[in-house]
């Protein structure tokens, strides 16, 4: 049974065990517009909470990427590499890498989709 | 400007066998085909084939579908466009100038490095600093050669500690950027409300890692930065250093002085506040200034001035070996872009030191000039005498939905270039408006008149701005399939 | 004007700025000119330079000017427009850029190129930067000994402040040490190596299956060289570069004591986000038009800032029009040429030279081009025969060593010029305080 986590800076991880799907929410994707080009890690990659790990280009701004855990990228969306819109056509079904978990008690510190949504409410004002 | 495009390009207009140019032969054996054929490349470039006339043609052609400051009137905050005055690209032609090798012995070049020296002296002077490289080939450069200068300080302190520079939120993206490039890590400090540098938000971030602090004043809102004296303290109580970016130096000059204001090192844009041509993006120029104290750090080479034999003035190239061991190393491979140098020389000379002030003033009287002549159709977020420059957040009325880049395209459609629009990040709808002293009055008042103009469609015709430019060569650009699908050269078309 | 303000005089226009702070004195400069004085002025400067008769290269080479470039490129639709960021009124700017960037990667065999760097030394900085960037992990860089010493220098600055570890590749005999660079690849930590072609000596170095072992230690190779000798060269392209970074002033532009001139950057298609600059891309307009546009400026500082691959903002976009008019003008035919009549002018000043007495090549078995190292042999030094040439208008060369003059031939120099440089050599080694009186320039 998988679960969602957001964070602050827009960043989901959908959970299934100990391995981690994440990428960027549907309302981000949204702010951003168009994407043209995802900057993504590599496999092997140590991601720490809190640091920004790769950015998700528009034609007129970029946008970093924080992971909302930490973990080791097990994956990566080849996928974003040729069709980046793949994030505009579904940004929740479209993960951007997949990683194993090291601290799953650090999803205490993000938010549900309920938090989440009244969180983006909040910014829109 | 040609509202035909043109739109062809050289490839295109090539004919197998065509030729533009004439060499002479000089009668010696040929020596190409006497060199191992691996070492050559196998197949030709794939270049035009044209003749001398095409090619005239076809730049001119070109050159109609572009706006320069001699076509029109550039709005643009932060770039300081202002009239390019004839005389200085004519002095900086002189055969006696272009022909000269930079390894030429120096009593061959007495003249160019006298030019040098002159100017470096006169910046010296302006800026209120001890002394000048203007090695550094453009603004970004000059932070870079000044962030390193900065680090060369601390580094000569035995001061390794120090990683950090800190920088507003309003600043130029090319401080953070250049910080990065110098090995630094950037901290933003929060502006007021007017734009200002939240003097109790830096407080706390001063501290024994700190290398430098970067502050443009006025800053990009265009306000004076009157609480740089108090900064100026708490920075150097912290052991950093102030750095000044000069793009904004040109409503100062003749009023006052970086080096007075308590900066330590500063760059000046050439190409903004001392009329060199912008270029189509370059050549600029970005002469380095230091205070008192660091002379030692600047890069090589430098111009030095001794006396002769016979009394006069010799001047010649050091290395760094008269400067002491700090010296910066090379950041360029001679002395900046040097055709660049003569024509702000040329500049400060036919202006002198009234010129200088009165343009100053001048260039705060216009934009001054221009936000009065505005206010009341556009929204001014920050409401105080403004310096060469300010910005307003859109139009006042934003229930048309016409947006700030909309008023900027349709400004196009008029003959004028656009303001520098969704900069600083500070507004949602930034946009940017900095006239310089080189516009008359009758200028100023049209261009008041059609932003009034546009005001009015907004209200009126929303969609005649918002399907803006309509007058120009071309349409609106597909900027998203230029960058996912990128195609950057004539074999990818 | 100052009505509409609400303010009775200029000195209010400065109300904000504190006192203290204000400059209560004129500039220390002198009054106005007037426009026939800053002539005047500058005439005066103009008489103290004397432009010699040039044999010099090292990096800075004296090719012929046709004169349609600085005519065109003075049109001031080019010369004062800004930055092309608006693409409906700038189509001249970004078309022109765009025939750059395709003549460039022609040139040097690569596949992208960037609108421009601000000269050599900075473009194979950034290039080193490029590489440490896609490495990732990895800051050392090595470097051929081989490579133009002031293109050193500013690697070095660079590399010293970005925290990048600069090692060099030692020469033999005037070329790379390839062994060397094995070895010091097999370490596993090297970003990047740099390699010049012709190199410093003019020396056309062999670099087979050098990209090979570059690769096979997950390293960039980087290439550089003078824009014109590509003409005929094998290309960094040829060679399995990944990157070329390089002065491409050889391209039609003036000396101008040093700048303005031109930084090139070309690379690979996988590499292209890791460019640094300016890039135009061709897209359509609204109306369906082929028209250009400044294209994934996401990487540049306006909005990466200080994740932005580069701090490069105004670059020396006109002088890319320099480039852009001198290869439609001069053509692949022409560019042979040039390289034809330099290397034939070089081959037979260096036959002259050796066979005058005074000097001997340093590297008899290296195939050159158009730049060759002399050594000198004579009882007096070397730098006094430097000496009597610049007094007769001639710039022999540069001085590499105390006893190595480093010689160049571009297609500007007559045969009866070569002629007389050599016979200046000749003259020098048969007596020691030569009566010369062969003036090459009057001024």
């Amino acid at each position: 049974m998988s679960k969602t986590y957001y964070s602050p800076s827009h960043e989901y991880v959908t959970v299934d065990g100990n391995i981690g799907y994440i990428g960027i929410s549907d309302y981000a994707q949204q702010a951003l517009g168009n994407v043209v080009y995802v900057d993504m890690p590599e496999d092997g990659d140590d991601l720490v909470a809190g640091e920004d790990f790769g950015a998700v280009e528009s034609v007129k701004a970029a946008s970093d990427l924080f992971a909302p855990v930490s973990g080791a990228v097990v994956e990566i969306n080849e996928q974003l590499i040729d069709n980046p819109r793949l994030i505009n056509e579904d940004a929740m079904s479209n993960w951007i890498v997949k990683v194993e978990l090291t601290d799953p008690s650090e999803l205490d510190k993000l938010m549900d989709e309920e938090a989440y949504r009244a969180h983006c409410e909040a910014e829109k004002h | 400007m040609n509202k035909k495009y043109y739109g062809k390009v050289i490839f295109e207009l090539s004919r197998p066998g065509r030729q533009g140019y004439s060499l002479p032969a000089n009668g010696c054996e040929d020596a190409l085909a006497g060199l191992p054929s691996d070492l050559l490349r196998t197949k030709s470039p794939e270049l035009p084939e044209v003749d001398e006339l095409t090619v005239v043609r076809h730049y001119n052609n070109m050159s109609t579908n572009n706006f320069g400051v001699d076509t029109g009137f550039y709005p643009l905050g932060s770039c300081t466009m202002k009239y390019n005055p004839k005389i200085n690209e004519e002095m900086a032609s002189l055969p006696a100038f272009t022909a000269l090798h930079p390894f030429q012995p120096s009593a061959t070049v007495q003249g160019a490095l006298e030019a040098y020296y002159t100017l470096q002296q006169m910046l010296s002077e302006i800026g209120g600093m001890a002394e000048f490289t203007l090695n550094p080939y453009a603004g970004a450069h000059g932070e870079l050669t000044g962030l390193m200068v900065i680090r060369a300080y601390h580094e000569s302190r035995g001061d390794m500690k120090r990683t950090k520079v800190i920088v507003p939120d309003s600043a130029h993206g090319t401080n953070p950027a250049s910080a990065a490039v110098a090995g630094l890590k950037v901290v933003e400090v929060k502006s007021l409300p007017d734009g200002t540098v939240d003097v109790e938000a830096l407080r706390p971030l001063l501290d024994e890692t700190v290398a430098a602090v970067m502050m443009t004043n006025p800053n990009t809102v265009g306000i004076f930065e009157h609480n740089i004296p108090e900064i100026a303290e708490m920075v150097h109580a912290c052991g950093a250093l102030l750095y000044y970016d000069g793009a904004n130096l040109n409503p100062l000059l003749g009023v006052a002085r970086p080096g007075d204001m308590g900066f330590d090192v500063m760059h000046i844009n050439l190409h903004k506040t001392f009329s060199t041509p912008h270029g189509g993006g370059g050549p600029g120029s970005g002469p380095v200034g230091v205070r008192a104290g660091l002379e030692q750090f600047l890069p090589n080479p430098r111009v030095v001035k001794h006396t002769g034999d016979n009394g006069d003035p010799l001047f010649h190239l050091d290395f760094g070996t008269e400067k002491g061991p700090h010296a910066l190393g090379r950041i360029s491979a001679w002395l900046g872009n040097f055709a660049v140098e003569l024509r702000a020389l040329a500049y400060i000379l036919s202006l002198g030191r009234d010129g200088l002030k009165l343009a100053g003033t001048l260039a705060t009287l216009n934009a001054n000039y221009i936000k009065e002549s505005l206010r009341d159709l556009y929204e001014l977020p920050i409401d105080r005498v403004c310096k060469h420059e300010f910005v307003f957040d859109g139009l006042t009325d934003k229930s048309t939905g016409v947006t700030t880049l909309n008023v900027a395209k349709r400004l196009l459609d008029h003959g004028f270039h656009a303001p520098t629009i969704y900069f600083p990040l500070l507004f949602h709808e930034s946009l940017m408006i900095e006239p310089t002293e080189t516009e008359s009055k009758e200028t100023l008042d049209e261009f008041i008149a059609v932003m009034r103009d546009i005001a009015r469609e907004a209200a009126e015709t929303p969609d005649v701005v918002k399907n803006a430019p309509l007058e120009t060569p071309i349409r609106k650009p597909d900027d998203t399939a230029a960058a996912l699908n990128p195609v950057v050269t004539f074999a990818d078309l | 004007m100052l009505e509409r303000c609400g303010m009775k005089s200029l000195e209010e226009l400065y109300s904000d700025v504190p006192e203290s702070l204000k400059l209560k004195r004129d500039y220390e400069l002198q009054p106005q000119m007037s426009e026939k004085e800053v002539r005047d002025f500058f005439e005066e400067l103009a008489v103290r330079n004397q432009p010699l008769t040039c044999f010099a290269g090292a990096g800075f080479y004296d090719h012929y000017t046709p004169a349609v470039v600085q005519s065109i490129a003075a049109r001031s639709e080019f010369l004062t427009a800004y930055t092309p960021y608006q693409p409906e009124i700038s189509q001249g700017t970004l078309q022109y850029i765009f025939e750059y960037q395709s003549m460039m990667t022609q040139l040097t065999g690569m596949e992208v190129s960037n609108a421009s760097m601000y000269d050599g030394t900075t473009a194979l900085a950034e290039a080193m930067l490029m590489a440490v960037s896609h490495a990732r992990k990895k800051n050392r860089v090595i470097v051929s000994a081989t490579l133009n010493p002031i293109y050193r220098e500013v690697i070095d600055t660079y590399a010293h402040y970005h925290g990048v570890t600069v090692d060099t590749i030692p020469e033999v005999d005037g070329i790379t040490d390839l062994n060397a660079m094995r070895e010091m690849l097999a370490a596993g930590d090297v970003a990047g190596v740099i390699l010049p072609t012709p190199n410093f000596y003019g020396i056309l170095e062999d670099y087979t299956g050098v990209a090979d072992a570059v690769h096979a230690a997950k390293a960039l190779l980087i290439m550089t060289a003078p824009a014109s000798t590509l003409g005929v060269i094998r290309t960094p392209g040829e060679w399995g570069a990944d990157i070329a970074a390089g002065e491409a002033q050889s391209l039609g532009m003036p000396l101008n004591f040093g700048g303005p001139y031109l930084g090139y950057i070309c690379c690979t298609k996988a590499l292209i986000r890791k460019l640094p600059g300016r890039i135009v891309g061709a897209t359509t307009d609204a109306d369906g038009q082929r028209v250009f546009v400044l294209t994934l400026q996401a990487r540049e500082q306006h909005i990466r800032r200080d994740k932005a691959t580069s701090n490069i903002c105004s670059n020396q976009g006109l002088m890319a029009l320099y480039v852009a008019m001198y290869l439609s003008l001069m053509g692949a035919k022409g560019l042979r040429e040039v390289n034809e009549l330099s290397a034939a002018g070089a081959h037979y000043l260096a036959n002259r030279l050796v066979e005058s007495g005074a000097f001997e090549l340093k590297y008899p078995e290296r195939p050159f081009l158009n730049e060759f190292v002399v050594k000198f042999k004579g009882e007096v030094k070397l730098a006094d025969f430097v000496e009597v040439c610049n007094s007769c208008g001639c710039l022999p060369g540069v001085m590499i060593s105390d006893d190595e003059l480093l010689v160049c031939v571009t297609e500007t120099r007559t045969k009866e010029e070569i002629d007389r440089y050599a016979w200046r050599a000749e003259t020098f080694s048969k007596a020691t305080v030569p009566a010369m009186n062969n003036t090459d320039m009057s001024n």
